[in-house]
């Protein structure tokens, strides 16, 4: 089903927030909005974005590859965004990082087993006095976590999966 | 003091409307829109020399003035793309105190006759946002926003709009452009904004700390703000602290409080008690002042002063690195986040970012020689001056700074 069929009222209200020689203004939002469901944006979403604010899709590609949000591939139900950026690294975010990784048996950049988490290392989120922190990036849109301890961050994936039945 | 900025610390409930007008919340901004021309709001805020809090400090009343009236309509931006990497007040301001933030955007956009503003916030701002738009509803509903405001004919609308993760975006120029649909790369600049911004438009953008700054001063006076701070520095700063000190945090203090205060007194010493080796006063964008005397710790954190220690105040993002650290290392952090977030427009920063991490990588991995020190240095200072906006010279700061003031660390890190 198209994007505007799927989600009118989400659509018409996006397209208000600007004027009307603004309309492409409307594509980041729209981007947003393809990829709450699935994780990713597909290609059937990018033409009807596409179309919607009348660019190409090559366009709207070329925005998904350029900001870090936006995929254009499913990996795990959640992307677990770790910062290990310099105020993160300097209070031990890469040994929370490496911990992280013995933990749930993957390396940065690889997905679990059952496709619940991808683990990335992301540059700064703006929370350097709280780290270790990460954000998790999935159905319920962007959260942050802040202060985690592995413990705690094994505890919130296992919420979560009870909360959404986990796996794909 | 009382703070004027993170009033949330003396009460807490200030984002809530009712409570933020009972403490005389947007009583500024119904005084200027139902008593005031727009240039005499831009006048006080010039008098009262607030100075932008992005990192520039450009004078935001200036600013304002340059605003082209012949071209219409305009528009106001607030810079909510917080990414430098140890930066972290923009969203506790707008996390605990929205209303201000807001009033402050709303009393600009007054200013300079915009009847719409937008709110640019990083993507992974989400809840930020959502939290701006209930606010933003709120004052709808209660006549500070919306159509023919307090029976006057002005009208404004706020609308809040995320990125989606690139640094790059808190470049004005690359903010609009991300704004308007597009790939956050940088204009070039001439025209600035307040001739040619959002869709062509005459626009002013400015940092949200800024915009915070100026419901206060319009209720008090431009000489009531001005009797804080330092004669070049006006008023009060957060001054966000991380690193490897006791108790990080966002500290609001008058410009000219010194480093010792901050790192000391508010932050706690620094961890484990060991020494304070360098401080970085800008975030991952700064010169690294090295601290091997107490005139260092001294020194009043304003514009000026900071100068004089062969660095920039920039956002104050103030990140404290102890003795423990070694710069190979840390420069090797800072490459690595300018290489990621180069736009990739203009040649020098996306070779420039992409060859420098090469050679920190090489030189932290052990395998580094003295003259892999000689290169990186070379590349960087090539790099400076030829980039299309501040993020390429910023990602040679920390390296060239570092090599040439802590060149021990690098020597231990290579083979002879």
């Amino acid at each position: 089903m198209s994007l505007a069929k799927k989600y009118p009222k989400e659509v018409k209200q996006i397209l208000s927030k600007y004027p009307p020689e603004g309309k492409r203004s409307a594509v980041m939002p729209l981007l947003f909005l393809a990829q709450r469901e699935e994780g990713y944006v597909n290609k059937e979403a990018m033409q009807d974005i596409a179309k919607i604010v009348d660019i190409t899709e090559t366009d709207v590609a070329a925005i998904v590859g350029f900001y870090t949000l936006y995929h254009d591939k499913k990996e795990g139900k959640y992307r677990m965004q770790v910062c290990t950026d310099l105020p993160c690294a300097l209070r031990g975010a890469d040994k929370f990082m490496e911990d992280l990784c013995g933990n749930l048996g993957i390396k940065v950049g690889e997905t679990t087993e059952d496709g619940f988490v991808t683990l990335e290392a992301v540059t700064c989120l703006a929370a350097c006095d709280k780290a270790p922190m990460f954000q998790t990036q999935g159905p319920d849109g962007i959260k942050y976590h802040e202060n985690m301890t592995v413990d705690k961050t094994m505890e919130l994936v296992h919420t979560l999966k009870n909360a959404i039945g986990g796996g794909k | 003091m009382a703070h004027i900025l993170l009033r949330h610390r003396e009460i807490p409930d200030i984002n809530k409307l009712n409570v933020y007008k009972k403490n005389g919340g947007l009583a500024a901004f119904k005084n200027a829109v139902t008593k005031m021309k727009p240039n005499d709001v831009t006048d006080v805020v010039k008098n009262s020399g607030l100075r932008g809090r992005g990192g520039a400090g450009f004078p935001t009343g200036m600013k304002w003035s340059f605003i082209d009236n012949k071209n219409w309509p305009h528009y106001v931006v607030a810079n909510a793309d917080e990414s430098e990497p140890g930066t972290f007040k923009d969203r506790e301001i707008m996390e605990s105190n929205p209303f201000q933030f807001i009033e402050g955007l709303a009393l600009a956009s007054y200013a300079v006759g915009a009847n719409a503003a937008y709110i640019y916030l990083r993507g992974e701002f989400w809840e930020v946002a959502a939290f701006l738009d209930e606010k933003i509803a709120e004052l709808e509903a209660e006549g500070y926003l919306g159509e023919k405001l307090f029976g006057t004919d002005y009208s404004l609308k706020i609308y809040t709009h995320l990125g989606a993760g690139a640094y790059i975006c808190g470049e004005e120029t690359a903010l609009l452009e991300s704004l308007e649909g597009k790939r956050g790369q940088p204009r070039v600049r001439p025209p600035f904004p307040p001739s040619y911004g959002l869709y062509g438009k005459p626009t002013i953008i400015n940092n949200v700390e800024t915009f915070t700054n100026v419901p206060v001063i319009m209720a008090n006076g431009a000489d009531w703000y001005k009797a804080m701070g330092t004669a070049d520095s006006a008023g009060v700063k957060i001054f966000s602290l991380s690193g490897r000190v006791r108790k990080p945090g966002n500290y609001e203090l008058p410009f000219g409080t010194t480093f010792r205060e901050l790192i000391y007194t508010h932050g706690g010493g620094v961890q484990d008690s060991h020494k304070v080796k360098a401080i970085m006063p800008a975030g991952a964008s700064s010169s690294l002042i090295v601290v091997d005397d107490d005139k260092v710790l001294d020194t009043p954190m304003d514009y000026a002063n900071v100068r004089t220690l062969k660095a920039e105040l920039g956002s104050a993002s103030v990140i404290v690195v102890d003795e423990t650290v070694s710069l190979d290392w840390l420069i090797n952090k800072t490459v690595h986040f300018f290489k990621h977030e180069s736009c990739g427009k203009c040649t020098p920063c996306r070779e420039g970012t992409y060859w420098m991490s090469n050679i920190t990588e090489r030189i932290h991995a052990g395998h580094g020689t003295n003259a892999d020190v000689d290169l990186l240095l070379n590349v960087a200072k090539q790099m400076q001056g030829k980039c299309l906006c501040a993020l390429g010279d910023f990602s040679t700061t920390a390296v060239v700074t570092s090599i040439e003031r802590f060149r021990q660390d690098f020597d231990k890190a290579v083979k002879a």
